[in-house]
């Protein structure tokens, strides 16, 4: 037993240590003093200090998510902690653990407003997973204990826990995690054998299947990527993903039709509205995904696999929900395909794959780059092709048209390589999460593709970056807009731009280098190919202003409340022979 | 019958949702939720009901396992089927909630809540009071020459019943508990 007396304060560095944990992204202020002071007196557990604690919490986030390890966040009580509350609301829609711990006025104080009060546990209540405030020395070790695995258990989300100072300064009994009462928290991951039957059934005889993967994969881990690898490949089934779980099948892989949804690809959203069997797989049928609910999918029967109950017919009525981690549901599954002699309807999938090639030829990616000025898109697909073969690159996003141009034209074939707010949309995220992932991956190429008006909402963090040596490349598509907004607006409200577009746009190369960094400008087609290599020599933070054309709009798209086989395409997509009966509105 | 035979539609294979979703009718169910007594359960039972827009129509919360410091929330919510089934698994996921049981499904219950009546006249009035009293086995608990405080034990509909009885003949104020359920039967939760 290791039972050790020490100060609450040496404590959380104590159970820190003890849980693994390399990097603490934080900002200090009075009622964490005690904290820093131990953070001060070792070299185990480096500490970031950010430049606003909401850059913090996406700094984390990225951490978390580019290496399956819950990121972890330390900041002081009030304004700390009320700059969190948007990262953990970010963290808890796209389920990514996070651990954050807020300095608290000292326990004989609360309640009193004292100075740089807030309630912290009682305003993250609803955007955490789970909270705690210790009021006890001796509590906080099986607390913060518990907090990491609430973290990173069942479906992973944001944690939070308050110190008050006099917990910080007293003398209590730590205890390490082994030694730490087991929780009762704990989430079932196998699932039910009878349903994973009904499964294997389903896949034998369907005609028209669809994979419908999501987030819940790469939160499984590597192995799940694997087993649905397998799966998929072995069973020839088209598979398409949503913008959370890009990865964790292949690019390349022969089954993929690429993203769906809102602005996802026109094969995979029309093979989701016509397929007979929809095997969703650790996705959570968001309303980007499924347009009008009661034209979602009409002819299909399906399966779906989460490790959250309240995911199972919380929008989607499916007919076999299999409750359990993707990783050993997908585990069971094959094996008992492969018992039953892993047989598919051959036949009619070679109909299935012939309808979706039709699909396919339509080309709804087209574009044309003409003239002087960049497309953004052909800005994306030249970034592609001049990264994709570097051997360990991440992409982060922040929010919006450029976000959406990212996730089509970029291909990713591992999981975790991919770093984007899904669920809350927060712009400002990219730039602090491709610095939590530099931090985790200091050799790897981390890019953050980035619209202007988003990169300007933690652009302070470009301070971290440069103290931390950290050659984050941001490259900014800049069409001097809200471009997404400006988009809606468009389609929408009459082209009434009412307030979506910046007058006052900053210098971005003098700004780079105004902080130390690189700056580079782009701003004819011709010279995007030496930017972007410029961008990739340069050893150090880089940020480049690619000016593209200013109201370019994200195609296609599903205007929200329609369904799938309503897509608007852009006006390049070659529509010549592909669209039939019952087929898209074409703009 | 074969999985795949499973009809569009149909829930009827289902290991957790044995009713038609598609039906909208509004049902009203007891739910019993075991949780940990520590600080801001109760808080966060009531929040995600707020937050996600369910009803409450009754709660109640009492400590019954002081050693294993346990509380038993009784919440009487309504709602679609489908609704129902959110708030069972949304309750379900709350960290320190460790059971969820649904009394109107989990087979029959007993439901009762407890109520004071301060009533106040004088004369007949009075008379009339204690004799409907006597009649819903109401328990006078404190009484003055001009006023009575009753107690009644019942279903919510008793206790109605004997509210809008007792409102022509003084009725000054009313205070009730909430429901409290139990499953019938040897077995506990
Ligand atoms: C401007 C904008 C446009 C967008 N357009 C699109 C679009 O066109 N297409 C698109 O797809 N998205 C789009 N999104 C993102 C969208 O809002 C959602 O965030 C996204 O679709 C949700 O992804 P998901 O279903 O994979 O769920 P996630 O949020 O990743 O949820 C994961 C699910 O898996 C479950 N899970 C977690 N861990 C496990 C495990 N170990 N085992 C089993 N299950 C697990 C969880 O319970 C949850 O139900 C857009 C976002 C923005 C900001
Ligand atoms: C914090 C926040 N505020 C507002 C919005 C609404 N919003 C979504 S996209 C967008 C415009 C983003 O502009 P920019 O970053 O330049 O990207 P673009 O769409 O032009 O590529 C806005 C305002 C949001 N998602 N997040």
């Amino acid at each position: 037993m290791s039972k050790k007396q020490m100060t609450g304060a040496r404590m959380v560095v104590e159970a820190l240590k003890d849980q693994g944990v390399e990097v603490v992204f934080g900002y200090p202020g009075g009622a964490v003093l005690p904290i820093y002071d131990e953070i001060f007196q070792q070299n185990r557990i480096r500490h970031v200090l950010v430049r606003h604690e909401q850059g913090a919490v996406h700094a984390a986030e990225g951490y978390a998510r580019s290496t399956g390890k819950p990121g972890v966040v330390l900041v002081t009580s009030g304004p700390g902690a009320t700059n969190a509350v948007t990262g953990l609301t970010d963290a808890l829609l796209d389920s990514i653990p996070i651990v954050v711990l807020t300095g608290q006025v000292p326990t004989f104080m609360i309640g009193t407003d004292g100075f740089q009060e807030a309630d912290t546990v009682g305003i993250t209540r609803p955007c955490t997973k789970h909270n705690w405030l210790v009021k006890e020395t001796d509590r906080l070790a099986p607390v913060l204990h518990e907090a990491f695995h609430v973290a990173v258990s069942g479906r992973p989300g944001p944690v939070l826990v308050d110190i008050p100072k006099d917990v910080q300064f007293a003398t209590g009994t730590y205890v390490s995690p082994k030694d730490t009462k087991t929780s009762h928290y704990a989430p079932r991951t196998k699932g039910d054998a009878d349903m994973v039957r009904a499964l294997v059934e389903a896949i034998e005889g369907a005609k028209r299947p669809v994979f419908y993967t999501g987030g819940g994969v790469i939160n499984s881990g590597p192995k799940a990527s694997r087993l649905l690898r397998e799966l998929v490949d072995t069973t020839g089934f088209p598979i398409t993903s949503t913008l959370m779980g890009l990865g964790a099948y292949p690019a390349s892989g022969k089954g993929w039709l690429g993203m769906l949804g809102m602005h996802g690809l026109y094969e995979a959203n029309l093979a989701m509205h016509d397929c007979d069997l929809m095997i969703n797989v650790g996705a959570r049928f968001d309303d980007r995904i499924t347009g009008r609910i009661q034209d979602f999918s009409p002819n299909s029967v399906k399966a779906h696999i989460d490790i959250d109950p309240s995911s199972i017919n919380k929008v989607i009525h499916v007919e076999m929900p299999i409750i359990g981690d993707v990783a050993s549901v997908l585990e069971d599954v094959l094996a008992v395909w492969k018992e039953r002699g892993s047989r598919v309807n051959g036949k009619a999938l070679k109909d299935w794959w012939k309808q979706i090639a039709e699909w396919k030829a339509i080309d709804c990616l087209k574009f044309r780059q003409e003239g002087k000025t960049i497309k953004p898109q052909h800005a994306v697909q030249r970034l592609e092709a001049l990264t994709k073969d570097h051997p360990d690159r991440y992409i982060c996003t922040e929010v919006g048209q450029h976000q959406m141009w990212a996730a089509q034209y970029m291909d990713f074939d591992e999981p975790n390589r991919w770093m984007t707010s899904g669920g809350l949309g927060t712009m400002g995220y990219g730039f602090p999460a491709s610095i939590g992932v530099q931090m985790a991956h200091p050799d790897a190429l981390v890019i953050n593709v980035a619209g202007e008006a988003s990169w300007l909402m933690n652009m302070q963090e470009m301070g971290t970056a440069i103290q931390y040596r950290l050659p984050v490349k941001q490259f900014i598509l800049n069409n001097e807009r809200l471009g997404m907004v400006r988009q809606w607006q468009e389609l929408l409200h009459g082209e009434r731009y009412s307030h979506s577009w910046s007058e006052a746009l900053p210098d971005f190369v003098k700004l780079a280098e105004a902080f130390g960094a690189k700056g580079i400008r782009i701003d004819d087609p011709a010279d995007l190919d030496e930017g972007i290599r410029e961008m990739l020599a340069y050893d150090g933070p880089v940020i480049v202003d690619c000016l593209v054309e200013k109201h370019e709009n994200c195609f296609p798209m599903i205007p929200s409340g329609k369904p799938h086989n309503e897509m608007i395409l852009g006006e390049n997509a070659d529509t010549r022979n592909a669209i039939k009966e019952g087929g898209a509105v074409l703009v | 019958m074969s999985a795949l035979k499973i009809k569009k539609g149909s829930s009827s294979h289902s290991a957790y949702d044995l009713r038609d979703p598609n039906v909208q009718t509004v049902e009203r169910h007891t739910l019993a939720v075991i949780v940990a007594n520590e600080a801001g359960v109760l808080a966060r039972v009531i929040g995600l009901f707020s937050g996600r827009g369910y009803n409450i129509e009754s709660l109640t919360v009492a400590e019954v396992d002081h050693e294993g410091h346990r509380s038993r929330i009784t919440v009487v919510t309504t709602g679609t089927p489908s609704v129902i089934e959110q708030i069972k698994a949304q309750l379900g996921r709350i960290v320190p909630v460790h059971e969820v049981h649904d009394l109107t499904t989990e087979g029959p219950a007993v439901e009762r809540e407890l109520a004071l009546f301060k009533v106040s006249g004088k004369g007949e009035r009075r008379v009339e009071a204690l004799r409907l009293a006597d009649i819903f086995r109401a328990n006078v608990v404190d009484s003055t020459l001009e006023s009575f405080v009753f107690e009644v034990t019942g279903t919510s509909e008793k206790i109605d019943a004997f509210a809008d009885l007792m409102r022509p003949l003084g009725l000054d104020e009313m205070a009730r508990t909430g429901i409290a359920a139990l499953s019938r039967g040897k077995s506990g939760l």
